[in-house]
Parts: C-alpha cells; structure tokens; sequence
C-alpha cells in the first residue's frame, strides 16, 4: 500500500494544481487577514472561502483524477496486489494531498492572526471537509463509467451541499415557523457537512448568544467537549460513509 | 434665621466615639451629640445593631471603622437631614424582603451627603427614600449574592428630587443604581458593572441626566422606561452579553437625548419599545450583535451622524412602517460612492438587511448566518429592495467615519 500510495502521491505533485490550488488558498486567506481591519471579520471572509472553494475543488480534483487513472487502476489490477488495497491508497492520496494543501494555505495564517482554539477548530473542520468531498467524489466516480456524468455528480453533489441545502433550510424555517423546530433543525443540520462545519465556526465567533433559544439548544449541543467530539464524529462519518459504499462497489466492479 | 445658623455654629463640637474615647460606643455619642455636632468614629469593628441618626450631624469616620451589620440589621437609619456620612466600612447588613434594610437607609430627608465609604455585601447599599438634594458620592458598594430575588441593589432611589449620584462603583448587586420617581437628578462618573440584573434601572424617573458613566458585563444591561426627558451623554455600555441583555433597553421613553455613548460588544445595543421623540446622535456602535433594535411602534426618533462598525446587523425593525429618520450616520457596511467628494454618500443606505428582516420574525433562521445562501439573498435584496421596508434608509450616509 505504501508504494503504490507513493506512486500517487508522486503523481499528484507531477500535476501541479494541487500546488496550484495551495497557493491560491494562501493568498486569499492572507488577502482577507491583512485587507480586513479586525481578525473577526477576516475569519469570517476566509469561513466563506473554506465552506465555498474547499468542498468544489476537493470533489472536481478528485473525480477528474479518480476517472483518470482507470489505466493506472486497471494495471495495478494485474498485479498481485489486494483490490480495496489499491482503492485505499488513491483515496488516502488524494485525502493528504488535499489536506495538506488546505493546512499550508489556510491553516498557517490563522494560526498566525487568530487564537489558538479557533484556528485549530477551523483547521480540524476544513481539514474533514476536504476528506470529506474526496470521499464524494469517489463515490460519484464509482457509480458511473462516464466521465461527463461522474462529474456531473459531483458537481450536483456540491451545489446541493453548498447552496442548496441551506435554502431548504431557510424554507423550512418559513413553512414550520408556527413549531418548536429547533430541535428537528440541529438535527437536520448534521446531514449536511457544510453547514456542521459552518455551525461549529459560528459558535467560536460568539453569535449564539442572538440566535435566541436556537443558539441555547446549539451551545448546549456542540459548544462543550462532548459536543465538539461529536460534531467532529459526526464528520467522521461523512468520511466513512461514502468512501466504505465506493469501495464496496469498486470491489464488485468488473473492470 | 441667620441669627439661628450662627448659634448653631458657635455651640457645635466635635465628640470621639469608640475604644478608649469619651464615648465608647457610636450609641452614646449618637445620643449625646446636637444639632450640628461632629461625631468621629475611629477605627474599630463596631456591632451595635441599627444606628439612628435623628439629628443633623456630620458623621464620620476615621481610620475606616467598621460598621457590621452581623446579617440581621439595618446599618445606619437616617431620619433627619443635613447629615453627612464619610469614611466607613459598612458591612453584612440584614436581608429581609419586607422592610428592605440598607447599609444606609435614608428616610424623607434633604441634603444628606454620603461621601467615601466602602459597603461590603449588604442587601441594599445606599436606600434613598423621599429624599431630595442628597449626594451619594464616590463610595465603593459590592456585594456577592448569586440570585437577583437574594440581593438587593446597589444604589436605590425611590421618590425624590435633585439627587446627585457621583462616581461609586457598584459590583455584585441586582441593579447597580436603581431609580424609580426619581427627577431632577444627575448620575455621573460611576462604575457599574457585573450585577445580576442591570446596571441602571430607570423608572418613571423624568427630567435626569447620566453622564460618563460605565456599565459592564451586568445581567441584562441597562434599563429605562417609562421616562420621560432623560439625557445621556458619553456612557460606555459593553459586554452585555446573553439572550436578554441589551446595552440599553428603552420601554416608553420619550423626548430623550443620548450622545457620545459606546456600545460595545453587546448583544443588542438599543432595544427600542414604544419609544418616540429620541435624538441619537454622535454614539459609537461597534461589534454588537445588533447595533439597534428598534419595534415598529417607535416613531419620530432621530438618528444622525452616528458610527455603526462591525456589527453582525445594524439595525433591524419588526414591522413594515417606519417613521424613524436616519441621516448622515457612518455604515461601514456601506458600499456606495461619493463622486462629489463631499464625504456623503451619493446613493442612500439601506441598513435594514433581509436576512435581519428574517431573522426577527425567525430567530432560529440565524442558523443560517454567514451561509452562502443568505448572503446571496442580501445582495440582491441591497440591490432591489422589495421584502424590506423602502422607507427605511439613510438618504445621506458618510463616507468616513466620525472621529468620537
């Protein structure tokens, strides 16, 4: 596994957008610190940032490299190597890569202009979050030989994680305005990455106090140590989730 | 009368209350003492129960006696007036919800001075009642109770006229200063911060002016209602942080005047309730979770040429009618352009966001905070207003922000 997790690791580097897709993080992330006047405000442009880019390019990048190296795949097949073994490795290739990525583009300047709790929380989430869209992506790409409708997937994937989501949410609020909702809403909230990792930020930022009894049920929810654990066992999830079906099915595939 | 004055004078004297002086306790020189007498008390722990002072007296002490309440009485009464108490300790007065003791309780009096004395967990500290031209001056008042039904306040003025409440510091209490019928009077240069309900409380208190003053971090902020004609200049109000707490909350006030305040780090900063005819100009704003809430049945309020940075809203409203007015005041989330140079604005501001509107109807919609979606909304919403009232706009916002 080592070695083929070498070959790809290797591969990936050769291609340059993960170096790429590195320096553009940093500069954003360094451009919102320094153009902002006060740290908060400059944390909550880089929350955009990590919430919007972070989740697309982690589940395009990844598609596109997972239907790209069918041949590669396909050649390691004729070896006398474990088939998940070799699902494994790209997965755990791409998951450090783009981590990686994320924690020397995003994870060095908010170590530097926030406190130390916040920007490991941050750091912990963004760092999931990747992980979390690879493993997205790899199901996406596992559940159509076609390329064009592989990304598609991931797309649509995104859109609904990242926009979509939260105007059913928004939606929701207004139709069952009448009910104590707050309880059903955390626990909707938890079906979607994004806006789990958006919530745990939120609550750092110190704006629970004017979301009113919600923000109570939420502090009360994620805001202890309990809570941060099982917010991020909860991303965990995310990650396990998607990746153990995609293996499964590339499992029983016939390549 | 002059005649009267001058007699008094020439037969007043100074009387030594305590260990190893004339008088061995504060009792016997409270008795003993006339009119316009001196009685020093020097250093020493004293539990004598109630002391009454009948008599105008100047009533001091030296060396920081102390005055100990031992939990079941009132510390000192006073019912006479011109009196004047300086330099005690005074301290574990009595807790009864009936009769309310004090530290020092003032009975229908005139011109009581109360000058640097330091009150140490009492249920009530300064008790002013049917008292006119008294001065609470420069004591330090704490206490340490955990439950607002348990304690009593710092400062607490019921009935009176022309009182001067001038730079105490009041920690630990339920309200730090509390007014009720209270006109004609000035609260200035005085520190209240961590009591468990509020910092000042204002009630049916016309005609007064607070000044300078700091409120911190108390339970639910500040409070004035029902008030009419109040004036508050350059007070600082920050950290009143929690569901309920607000920098201040304004229910029923009319024909007011605040300038030159901070609102810092509140969760809101004005709660406006049924508040008309209020002129706001030249406050600070900054880093509240809502800079104003103000209730649609305000109206005619003036708000002008104040700072509004880094609050998550601004201002939001719970209705549709506005008959407020907004000028010249600094949004810096305003995104307009200023060709003429004359560091206004050239399209108007609306600081009422969509996403402010949705929230106030839809508290649990602040879940949504900083999502993608909702900013998306907000954008289009500034662009073409439709859901948030049109009226609701700062025709001339500034380009820079004010120098306060």
């Amino acid at each position: 596994m080592i070695r083929i997790l070498k070959y790809v690791a290797l591969d990936i580097l050769k291609t340059k957008i993960v170096i790429a897709y590195t320096i553009m993080l940093a500069l954003l992330s360094w451009s919102a610190f320094s153009l902002e006047d006060n740290a908060a405000k400059g944390l909550v442009t880089v929350l955009n940032i990590v919430l919007l880019t972070v989740p697309l390019v982690s589940v395009l990048f990844a598609t596109i490299y997972v239907y790209n190296s069918t041949e590669f795949i396909e050649l390691l097949l004729s070896h006398p190597v474990k088939r998940s073994m070799i699902w494994k490795a790209l997965f755990t290739g791409l998951s450090v890569s783009m981590t990686v990525a994320y924690i020397v583009g995003i994870g060095i300047p908010l170590l530097i202009f926030t406190d130390l709790a916040t920007a490991l929380i941050m750091i912990v989430s963004g760092s999931l979050l990747s992980v979390i869209f690879v493993a997205i992506a790899f199901l996406a790409s596992i559940l159509t030989r076609d390329k064009a409708k592989g990304i598609g997937i991931s797309i649509m994937l995104w859109l609904y994680f990242a926009l979509l989501f939260d105007g059913l949410v928004l939606f929701l609020f207004f139709q069952f305005s009448d009910y104590p909702i707050e309880k059903p809403i955390v626990i909707l909230s938890a079906l979607s990455p994004v806006d789990l990792c958006r919530i745990l930020m939120l609550l750092r930022l110190d704006v629970s106090a004017m979301m009113g009894y919600t923000g109570a049920i939420f502090q009360h929810f994620f805001g202890n140590n309990w809570g941060l654990l099982l917010s991020f066992s909860l991303l965990t999830l995310w990650v396990v989730v998607p990746f153990y079906f995609s293996l499964r099915k590339f499992n029983k595939r016939d390549l | 009368m002059l005649l009267y004055a001058g007699t008094s004078r020439l037969w007043a004297s100074t009387r030594y209350a305590g260990k190893g002086q004339p008088y061995p306790t504060i009792k016997a020189a409270l008795t003993a003492c006339r009119n316009g007498d001196t009685v020093i008390v020097t250093k020493g722990i004293y539990r004598e129960g109630n002391l009454i002072i009948d008599k105008p007296i100047c009533f001091s002490g030296a060396g920081m006696p102390v005055l100990d309440g031992e939990l079941k009485y009132e510390i000192l009464s006073v019912k006479s007036s011109d009196v004047t108490i300086k330099g005690f300790q005074l301290q574990h007065s009595g807790r009864a919800v009936m009769s309310d003791p004090g530290a020092i309780k003032v009975y229908d009096a005139k011109n009581v001075l109360i000058e640097d004395n330091v009150l140490i967990d009492n249920y009530f500290g300064v008790y002013l009642q049917y008292s006119t031209h008294c001065t609470v001056k420069n004591n330090v008042i704490t206490a340490s109770q955990k439950e607002e039904h348990e304690s009593g306040n710092g400062i607490h003025c019921w009935k009176g006229d022309s009182l001067q409440i001038i730079g105490n510091r009041i920690a630990g209490h339920r309200d730090g200063i509390y007014f009720e019928f209270v006109t004609h009077s000035v609260i200035w240069r005085n520190i209240s911060h961590h009591n468990l309900r509020y910092g000042l409380h204002f009630m049916f208190s016309n005609d007064d002016a607070y000044i300078t003053n700091y409120f911190k971090n108390n339970g639910a902020g500040v409070a004035v209602m029902f008030t009419k004609r109040v004036t508050m200049i350059n007070n600082t109000f920050e950290e009143n942080w929690g569901d309920a707490a607000y920098g201040v909350l304004f229910k029923e006030l009319t024909d007011c005047y605040l300038s030159g305040n901070k609102f810092l780090r509140n969760t809101t900063g004005i709660f406006f309730d049924g508040s008309n005819r209020i002129t706001i100009e030249h406050n600070i704003f900054r880093a509240n979770g809502w800079g104003m809430r103000m209730q649609a049945n305000c109206m005619d309020n003036v708000i002008r040429e104040n700072n509004f940075i880094g609050n998550t809203f601004d201002v939001t409203t719970n209705g549709s009618l506005t008959l407020n007015h907004f000028s010249e005041n600094y949004w810096d989330k305003y995104q307009g352009y200023d060709l003429d140079k004359d560091k206004t604005g050239d399209v108007p501001f609306h600081p009422l966001s969509l996403y402010a509107v949705i929230v106030e109807k839809n508290p649990p919609a602040m879940l949504l905070y900083q999502s993608f979606m909702v900013n998306l909304l907000d954008k289009s919403e500034k662009i073409m207003p439709s859901l948030t009232p049109e009226n609701f706009v700062d025709n001339t916002p500034r380009m820079i922000p004010y120098k306060l």
